[in-house]
């Protein structure tokens, strides 16, 4: 069976419904910080916020949020919204500061691990 | 690899699952978005990517170096497989002046869907011919739509040109249980495919 929600928190949508010009604002012109990570690259919060952080927008705040399991960039973008580059921006301010870590997609040497195909089969098999 | 600052407290972190990605292409409307929905855990997402032209733009500003933005976007999906790997399904957009995103797709995925519409078989020519070019291992899938002409599968090998290795299959894009048995024959044929293997 399709869980379409998943573990996807209808409260944080609306709270993610503000106007999204902002963002774009706090991206502006960082645009080296936008190939930084991957569609899949995986960020998940290692330290939460206590709201009063200097210099952490709305919008760094929802990805900790978000991020308390971990998430790709891509479902990141599509949960808040936002084109992935300006997420990549926000991501990399906060794995800056320690917020946030993150885990860059297979390395190619893993991609060829044996072990790593059989589990992906046996994974699909029992779906 | 997991990293983070450390220099900061901060709760242990998270063993992170290994992301992969696999590609669904194909010509538009063929039944992309409805196959990563139909085996995707999470309802389909769709990201937009905002690239800087690369090649993209053909407008001739007599000498002027034009540059534009475009945005394209992407359906996706995600199967988690246990707590180790969790497989990320992308729907790439179908037209042709958007390859320069298939190339940011592409690097590093481990393998690609093409599906493919009997009625309009050539729609699928474009995608074919980026991952022979690419050496991105490919199956091919078609999606069997009610009223679309019966091919064998032979006829549909022939007539895209495939090599004799390359899979495929008839599926239905609407059924978990089909995408389910196409993402089978992809990771299998990319296994057989990957470089240790070839080499
Ligand atoms: N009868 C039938 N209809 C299908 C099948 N697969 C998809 N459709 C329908 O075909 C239409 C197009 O499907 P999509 O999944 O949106 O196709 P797409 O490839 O994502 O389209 P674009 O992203 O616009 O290129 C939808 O109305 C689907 O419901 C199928 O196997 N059988
Ligand atoms: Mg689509």
């Amino acid at each position: 069976m399709n869980d379409w929600n998943g573990d996807w928190n209808p409260d944080e949508e609306r709270l993610l419904d503000a106007p999204t010009v902002r963002p774009y604002v706090i991206a502006r012109g960082r645009t080296e910080a936008q190939d930084r990570f991957d569609l899949i690259t995986l960020a998940v919060t290692i330290r939460p916020t206590t709201g009063a952080e200097i210099g952490l927008d709305p919008e760094h705040q929802a990805i900790v949020r978000l991020c308390r399991r971990p998430l790709s960039v891509a479902e990141i973008a599509a949960h808040m919204d936002l084109p992935a580059g300006i997420v990549r921006v926000l991501l990399g301010d906060l794995f800056d500061r320690g917020f946030v870590a993150v885990q860059e997609p297979q390395p190619e040497v893993d991609v060829l691990d044996e072990r790593m195909y059989r589990a992906v089969l046996d994974g699909l098999r029992a779906l | 690899m997991v990293s983070g600052r450390s220099d900061m407290p901060k709760t242990p972190t998270p063993k992170m699952p290994k992301a992969i990605k696999l590609l669904i292409a194909g010509g538009f409307g063929v039944g992309k978005t409805t196959m990563v929905g139909a085996v995707s855990e999470i309802r389909p997402l769709r990201t937009e990517e905002t690239l800087t032209d690369r090649s993209v733009g053909v407008d001739d500003l007599s000498g002027v170096e034009a540059k534009s933005t475009t945005t394209v976007a992407m359906d996706f999906g995600r199967i988690s497989i246990g707590d180790d790997f969790m497989l990320y399904l992308f729907g790439t957009p179908g037209q042709e002046r958007f390859w320069f995103v298939w190339d940011e797709l592409a690097r590093g995925a481990l393998g690609a869907v093409v599906l493919a519409d009997t009625r309009r078989l050539a729609d699928c020519f474009p995608s074919v011919d980026y991952f022979e070019r690419r050496g991105t291992p490919f199956i091919v899938a078609v999606n069997c739509f009610e009223g679309a002409p019966m091919f064998q599968l032979d006829e549909v090998k022939l007539a895209l040109n495939l090599g004799p290795d390359v899979p495929v299959l008839l599926c239905d894009a609407r059924k978990r249980d089909s995408g389910k048995e196409v993402l089978i024959a992809l990771v299998k044929h990319a296994y057989s495919k990957r470089p240790a293997a070839v080499s």
